[in-house]
């Protein structure tokens, strides 16, 4: 479980985060929508201590995310990240991109990290591009590696930011299958995203963020055809038009 | 037919300083590359503000001439602080520090090309600091820092020939010293150069092989 308590954050004197409240249950998967600059990618790196806090507390499976004594490094492991682009490692092969952690961070043999990579890729149909270099891959195909990397940690949760929005149209849908197929498997997942339809479809619920604050949440038919709050109901319109 | 002086104990004379060359030069490469990462990194690290007294320090590596550098720490050491060292000692520190300035820079520049998104995503599968930087950081810092580096190598070895004035005879001296018994400057200076070439091209070439290999990634 994913507690998120009253969290402020400002860079400088920016307000970002002014005060949210968000829990997210295992095996949910809820979407984040909202306007440019609202705080949605923030968000996420505060929940695996990439980004520090002002006030407030997020506790992931009991631990706290900020606080002084937590083991960062071990906590997400838990917590598997993709960003929008520039996920790849550009040096090392596909296969060398999944293996990597599991190898330094799980500290598992050479063979374990190979098996679980091979596994992960051919999970996300990568299996036939292990020996390539990700520059040969197309957005698409790498952000699929990046999920794979990030599953290979074998993460409670997985955030995703925008995974979509850098890559051509035609190849946004490979992607989302991918995130639907995890949502199906009964993964936890945070997904960022302007895909209105894949929100509609996948999330159990949907938050809509306004200017750092979580302006609205509810269940995605409620959220799309009976939205509570008036700019919810604009931003809706908008992306739906 | 070509006449020459030149015997086989001189070319050795030329060898031997070729071989000085060389040594200084490797010296002052490899020990400078260590230190030029260790203070490349910590400028990035820890910001320009708190970096400011040791990016001074390398700027004035950088910016005075190596002869008159030569010639200052040697006074400095012999007569201020009276520690007695070899030239060559001396040579080696004060190239080494210069090429660390000058590799310090490049460094810095080829870490901050790495993009910062591909170190969160290194970060956030769970890598420590050390481990982002040894297997993600320095291995792409590697590749945009090749080229500028090659050239620092190559021109510290020329550069290595103001070593002279600390009583170092290296190749370049070891030539004039030759052009001065054997009057035959020209032919001298061409051998004198083939040997700075024989040096240098197995580095160029091997540059030029890294970047070949490198740019299939
Ligand atoms: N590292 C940073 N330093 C300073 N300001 C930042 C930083 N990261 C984000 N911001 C600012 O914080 C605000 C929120 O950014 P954030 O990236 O969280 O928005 P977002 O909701 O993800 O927007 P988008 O849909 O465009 O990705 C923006 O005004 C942004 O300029
Ligand atoms: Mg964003």
């Amino acid at each position: 479980m994913i507690e998120i308590e009253n969290v402020r954050k400002s860079f400088g004197s920016l307000e970002v985060l002014k005060g949210i409240d968000l829990t997210v249950n295992k095996g949910e998967v809820l979407t984040i929508i909202g306007g440019s600059g609202s705080g949605k990618s923030t968000l996420l790196t505060c929940i695996n201590g990439l980004e520090p806090i002002n006030s407030g507390r997020i506790v992931v499976d009991g631990t706290e995310v900020h606080a002084k004594s937590t083991d960062l490094n071990k906590l997400r492991r838990k917590l598997g990240i993709v960003f929008q682009q520039w996920n790849a490692f550009p040096h090392l092969t596909v296969l060398e991109n999944v293996m990597l952690a599991p190898r330094k961070v799980l500290g598992l043999s050479k063979a374990e990290a190979e098996a679980i990579a091979v596994k992960q890729l051919t999970h996300v149909g990568l299996a036939d591009k292990l020996g390539v270099y990700p520059s040969r891959l197309s957005g698409g195909q790498q952000q699929r590696m990046a999920i794979a990397r990030a599953l290979a940690m074998s993460p409670d949760y997985m955030l995703f930011d925008e995974v979509t929005s850098a890559l051509d149209p035609q190849l946004v849908g490979e992607v989302l299958d991918t995130l639907r197929m995890l949502a199906s498997e009964g993964m936890t997942m945070i997904c960022v995203t302007h895909e209105m339809k894949f929100a509609r479809e996948v999330s159990d619920r949907v938050a809509f963020f306004s200017k750092g604050v979580m302006a609205e949440i509810g269940v995605p038919q409620q959220i799309f055809e009976a939205p509570r709050n008036p700019e919810t109901a604009a931003f809706v319109k908008l992306t739906q038009a | 037919m070509f006449e020459t002086a030149l015997t086989s104990s001189d070319l050795l004379f030329l060898a031997q300083g070729a071989g000085m060359t060389l040594i200084v030069t490797a010296i002052a490469v490899i020990l400078g590359t260590i230190l030029g990462v260790v203070f490349g990194i910590f400028r990035f690290q820890v910001g320009p503000w708190w970096a400011a007294p040791v990016t001074f320090v390398l700027d004035i590596f950088r910016s005075i001439p190596l002869l008159i550098q030569l010639v200052l720490v040697n006074a400095f050491l012999g007569m201020v602080l009276r520690i007695s060292l070899s030239g060559f000692t001396v040579a080696c520190m004060v190239l080494t520090l210069y090429t660390s300035a000058y590799c310090a820079e490049i460094v810095r520049g080829a870490v901050e090309a790495v993009p910062n998104t591909t170190r969160r995503a290194a970060r956030s599968l769970g890598l420590t600091w050390r481990q982002d930087m040894s297997y993600i950081v320095l291995p792409l810092a590697t590749r945009v820092a090749l080229p500028s580096w090659i050239g620092l190598a190559l021109g510290v070895m020329k550069d290595s020939a103001l070593v002279y004035i600390v009583q170092v005879t290296e190749l370049l001296k070891s030539t004039q010293i030759l052009i001065t018994r054997l009057q035959e400057p020209l032919f001298l200076l061409l051998i004198c150069g083939a040997f700075y070439f024989i040096i240098s091209f197995p580095i160029a070439r091997f540059g030029g092989y890294l970047e070949k290999r490198w740019s299939n990634d």
